[in-house]
């Protein structure tokens, strides 16, 4: 009786694990996939074109024919490169991608209107050092970057590995800064406790959030090297940067890597300053006498959290569609200088200013 | 079980990556061995529910120096490196210091001189750690801190001042 209670046990606990990991792989590669689409139509559409039209209605088919492409492409490794070091740069920068996505929790625990018989966890593993151990897998994306620049044996990858390295390294600074702003006012690393800190008022609205906020926002954009900030991709400089020797399924590796960044990017200022999967309250208290105002109060408050996870998601990577659609790139050394005389200590002079406010009482 | 496992799994990674290490001829196969290595020591880390050392672990050396080390390394001309002699006039000496170090480490860790093996087991903390761990660095280890931070200052203004000897000129 209890050995087999045991072993229930444990395939219990397997199964805890083993189901939200498939559906997070699930939800990351079909996302991975189709942001290229929603970015080519977005862009198209800015630009008074169509986008993508042929395959399926509106393109909608347009994935899943790229990546048939990209999987029967020859892959073409140049003979003067370092194949294992070629060959593993782009599985890095993916586990690292993927990796950072697991602490990410998607809803507050739920039992799935009521089909569970008690609650289980929106994420995967509920590590209790959360956003440092984002920050730990980030900093080693890099080495993805900078590995494939270097294997390739190309002047122009070269170049293009190091400015891109040379610039998530410099990024990473005030993105850390203001990360550590952020544990400060919720009191805690943990990505739920960050969440919860917020019910009442998103961190966006204290007196210090968007400072923090712009901080945090620019140094992502960066990090994951968008517009205005793709000095790697500067392709009248670099051909394509770090990735210009990669061909067949390696490329489409990097594709999907850099979409997969953007979203943990996303999700995380989501998560941080705008209440993650709490629902938008329209002045809950100054305005409780106004019956419409209650009323559409309560209507978006009975929309499921997870939805509301993923409206700023997607509003996020809208965002930087339309920042690449709008904004002319940086020159290099620009790019250095934004970080380390402008951000560095901006995020530094937020972060003890906050220290103080927070013994004062005033967050 | 599994615990155990998953050491001797950690164990043999690191020995392994650790040989590596010092044993390429390519400096940058080294440093992405170390890269490896410390990943793994990390996994350790994670074993002993310190989650914070290893997220610090992997954050300072695997984010920072490391990368900083493969820097320097990537501009050397790695075909000369890998081509030169790998003994310097120097190895005797080098020979004799390696095996006084590894002595060392072996008399440390077969006297048992750790405090978990002599039955005084280090205090487990609930949570993360962290908290109680910056009120000592805060409190109890102000002045040392401090010294640490002092001194990196020093290294960082002293490589300043070496880089920028020429822009004066």
């Amino acid at each position: 009786m209890s050995e087999s209670h045991q072993l229930l046990n444990i395939a219990w606990r397997v199964l805890l694990f083993l189901v939200p990991a498939l559906a997070l792989v699930a939800f990351i590669l079909a996302n991975a996939m189709y942001l290229q689409l929603m970015e080519r139509k977005v862009l198209a559409h800015m630009q008074s074109r169509l986008g993508p039209m042929r395959t399926g209605w509106h393109g909608v088919l347009q994935p899943i024919a790229d990546a048939v492409k990209f999987l029967f492409k020859e892959d073409v490794i140049p003979a003067k490169a370092d194949k294992w070091v070629f060959s593993i740069a782009p599985l890095m920068l993916l586990i690292m991608a993927f990796g950072s996505m697991v602490i990410i929790p998607f809803g507050p625990p739920t039992d799935f209107f009521g089909i569970l018989s008690h609650k289980v966890p929106m994420l995967v593993s509920n590590l209790n050092i959360g956003v440092l151990y984002i920050l730990a897998f980030a900093s080693v994306g890099t080495y993805g970057v900078i590995m494939a620049g270097w294997a390739s044996n190309n002047k122009y990858a070269f170049m293009g590995g190091f400015r891109s390295a040379a610039q998530m390294i410099s990024y990473e600074i005030p993105m850390a800064f203001a990360i550590v702003t952020v544990v400060l006012m919720a009191g805690s690393l943990n990505l739920t406790d960050i969440v919860n800190a917020q019910q009442g008022r998103w961190f966006l609205f204290t007196p210090l959030g968007p400072v923090v906020f712009f901080l945090y926002l620019l140094a992502g954009i960066a990090e994951t090297n968008r517009v205005p900030f793709d000095l790697p991709e500067a392709e009248s400089e670099l051909v394509a940067g770090y990735f210009t020797e990669y061909s067949g399924i390696r490329f489409g590796i990097f594709y999907m890597a850099e979409y997969m960044n953007m979203m943990v990017v996303s999700l995380l200022v989501s998560i941080m300053f705008l209440g993650g999967w709490l629902p938008v309250q329209i002045f809950p208290h100054a305005l409780a006498g106004v019956a419409p105002i209650v009323w559409l109060n309560k209507a978006l408050a009975a929309i499921p959290p997870t939805l509301w996870l993923l409206a700023k998601l997607y509003f996020f990577i809208f965002f930087y569609m339309w920042l690449r659609a709008t904004l002319p790139r940086y020159r290099y050394d620009q790019l250095m200088a934004i970080s380390w005389k402008t951000l560095l200590p901006l995020s530094l002079c937020v972060l003890v200013a906050s220290a103080f406010m927070k013994q004062l009482g005033w967050i | 079980m599994i615990n155990q496992l998953v050491f001797a799994y950690f164990a043999v990674v690191i020995l392994f990556s650790a040989i590596m290490t010092i044993s390429r001829r390519n400096p940058i196969h080294s440093v992405l061995f170390m890269l490896l290595l410390f990943f793994h020591i990390a996994g350790v880390f994670v074993l002993l529910n310190a989650e914070f050392l290893a997220a610090v672990q992997l954050i300072v050396y695997a984010g920072a120096i490391l990368i900083l080390y493969l820097f320097v390394v990537m501009l050397l001309q790695v075909d000369r490196e890998t081509k030169s002699s790998r003994a310097n006039r120097f190895w005797p000496w080098l020979t004799a210091f390696g095996v006084i170090i590894a002595t060392e480490i072996a008399l440390l860790v077969l006297r048992g001189s750790f405090p978990g093996e002599n039955g005084v087991m280090m205090r487990t903390m609930p949570g993360t750690g962290v908290k109680e761990l910056g009120i000592e660095l805060y409190s109890k280890y102000l002045v040392p801190f401090e010294i640490a931070s002092v001194l990196l200052l020093v290294g960082l203004i002293g490589a300043v001042l070496l880089a920028k000897k020429d822009a004066k000129e």
